[in-house]
């Protein structure tokens, strides 16, 4: 009986996957939680933060949530740590701090 | 009633296409299986199919654009030789691994070097693990029978797997013969029309096809795609059940020839056997129990069948048409090796490499191989070579 993609995990019995591990619902990237892949993690600044927002369209991750016209703080499940927000942001707002 | 033609195998081939009419067709000219674009282009130009031709620049996106329509949701199919085939290669896995039932009328020819256009089975041998089901004919009626067999096979729930049609070039690609049509109306309820349980452009469902898979699922997948191959077995027994019931044509995995009470046989692939089997009568009539396996079906390869098969036998010829480079013989004699050891076969083994190149394999080539096997069947086996070439100068 093959499980739908938010079942399927590390113990998962090769009988229970779908054909070619084809994935029949939408948005199962929101399971996969690549923020362990971190290594350095950014941090904003909320004192130094005008929320002119560059920073969410330069997140390959899209791990910058904005609500209200204003941005929160990192997604941090999802975040790599790749630091393109620290190079994006023009008032130094986001540093990368070592490890997770 | 069933319609009497001659025809050559790219005719019959293409013939079947247009009863089956898939719906799209990408495919890149190469000789010899530049017919079967050329057939099909001109029937749709003609207006007797409706399959949507794509002309591509490769065969690498020949096959990246079957697999492509076929994971749309539209049955699909394309056709190459030899080096067109290894242009694919990269794109053959991935057909096979998101399990895509795409049929590919594959005309055999011999992969350089030297350059050469010939008949040898050395491509579809080579891709023999890239996890498509491969069936070979012996003649031009075969090739067409499989053909139409193809998608009732590959398209079947516990299948979903790639399926390549072989038949040998020129030899039975231009090669014109006898052959019986089936009527339009009888092949299209036969194969009937395709419908995908998961397609891309399925707008009530989203889906996603060939995602990544890292080391903690890869191996699950792959175990899940060999049981589709292992199903395979079945379906292809049941589908060609099926066709004689419409054809009056029996298949298997294999046929066999004279060979219930063999004490000598040869095994072997495609236009070869006609030869073998005229080779077969002569002996024959002359008292010598000589008999063919004629293999059909290579993947999935139904080895415990053939080595009961050939339980009588004192002594097989087990021939390849391809060299694999190996310095143990050709991919069928090392499988069916195997599969003879596991059955605690005692037979006498020659494996032997032929036709390269498109060498001739003649009646009388048979007749001196059908001698051999029985004077190691009588005085043992001294080859001091693991395997040995007919019709090489030397």
């Amino acid at each position: 009986m093959a499980l739908s993609a938010k079942d399927i995990n590390e113990n998962t019995r090769w009988q229970d996957l779908t054909d070619g591990l084809q994935i029949y619902e939408p948005a199962t990237s929101k399971n996969f939680l690549t923020g362990e892949w971190r290594t350095n993690t950014p941090v904003l600044d909320q004192e130094k933060c005008r929320n002119c927002l560059l920073c969410v369209p330069y997140c390959p991750d899209s791990s910058i949530p904005v609500k209200n016209g204003k941005r929160l703080d990192f997604d941090y499940d999802h975040c790599k740590g790749c630091g393109i927000c620290v190079k994006a942001c023009p008032f130094g707002a986001i540093s990368m701090k070592e490890g997770k | 009633m069933a319609v009497k033609e001659r025809m050559s195998g790219n005719e019959a081939v293409a013939y079947a296409m247009k009863q089956i009419n898939p719906d799209v067709m990408p495919a890149f000219p190469i000789t010899p299986s530049t017919e079967l674009p050329q057939f099909v282009s001109s029937y749709i130009a003609n207006g007797e199919m409706d399959t949507e031709f794509i002309p591509v620049e490769s065969e690498h996106s020949a096959m990246s654009a079957a697999i492509g329509a076929e994971a749309a949701g539209a049955r699909t199919m394309t056709a190459t030789s030899s080096a067109g085939m290894a242009l694919m290669w990269e794109m053959l896995y991935v057909a096979a691994s998101n399990r895509l039932p795409i049929a590919l009328a594959l005309v055999n020819r011999a992969l350089s070097g030297p350059l050469n256009i010939n008949c040898e089975h050395s491509d579809s041998m080579g891709a023999r693990d890239a996890g498509w089901i491969q069936i070979y004919a012996e003649d031009n009626q075969e090739a067409y029978d499989n053909f139409v067999q193809a998608y009732r096979i590959a398209e079947h729930k516990d299948v979903m797997l790639p399926i390549m049609i072989c038949q040998d070039g020129f030899i039975i690609s231009h090669g014109v013969q006898n052959i019986e049509l089936l009527e339009d109306e009888k092949v299209k309820a036969f194969v009937g029309e395709y419908e995908p349980e998961h397609y891309l452009l399925n707008e009530k469902e989203t889906m996603a096809v060939g995602p990544y898979a890292v080391t903690n699922y890869g191996m699950e997948a792959k175990r899940a795609q060999a049981q589709a191959m292992m199903n395979a077995r079945q379906v292809i027994l049941d589908v060609a059940a099926e066709y004689e019931k419409i054809s009056g044509r029996k298949y298997g995995f294999f046929e066999e020839y004279r060979l219930e009470d063999a004490d000598y046989a040869i095994v072997a692939i495609g236009s070869a056997c006609g030869t073998t089997k005229d080779a077969i009568d002569e002996l024959r009539a002359k008292g010598i129990k000589a008999g063919l396996l004629k293999v059909r079906v290579f993947r999935p390869f139904p080895g415990a069948e053939m080595a009961e098969a050939l339980k009588n036998c004192k002594a097989i010829a087990i021939m390849d048409r391809c060299e694999s480079y190996s310095a143990n013989g050709g991919p069928l004699a090392a499988e069916l090796s195997a599969a003879l050891f596991k059955a605690k076969s005692t037979a006498e083994v020659l494996k032997i490499v032929y036709g390269l190149n498109g060498r001739d394999f003649t009646v009388e080539d048979a007749k001196k191989l059908y001698e051999d096997l029985a004077d190691i069947a009588a005085h043992g086996n001294h080859e001091t070579e693991e395997y040995r070439y007919i019709g090489l100068r030397d």
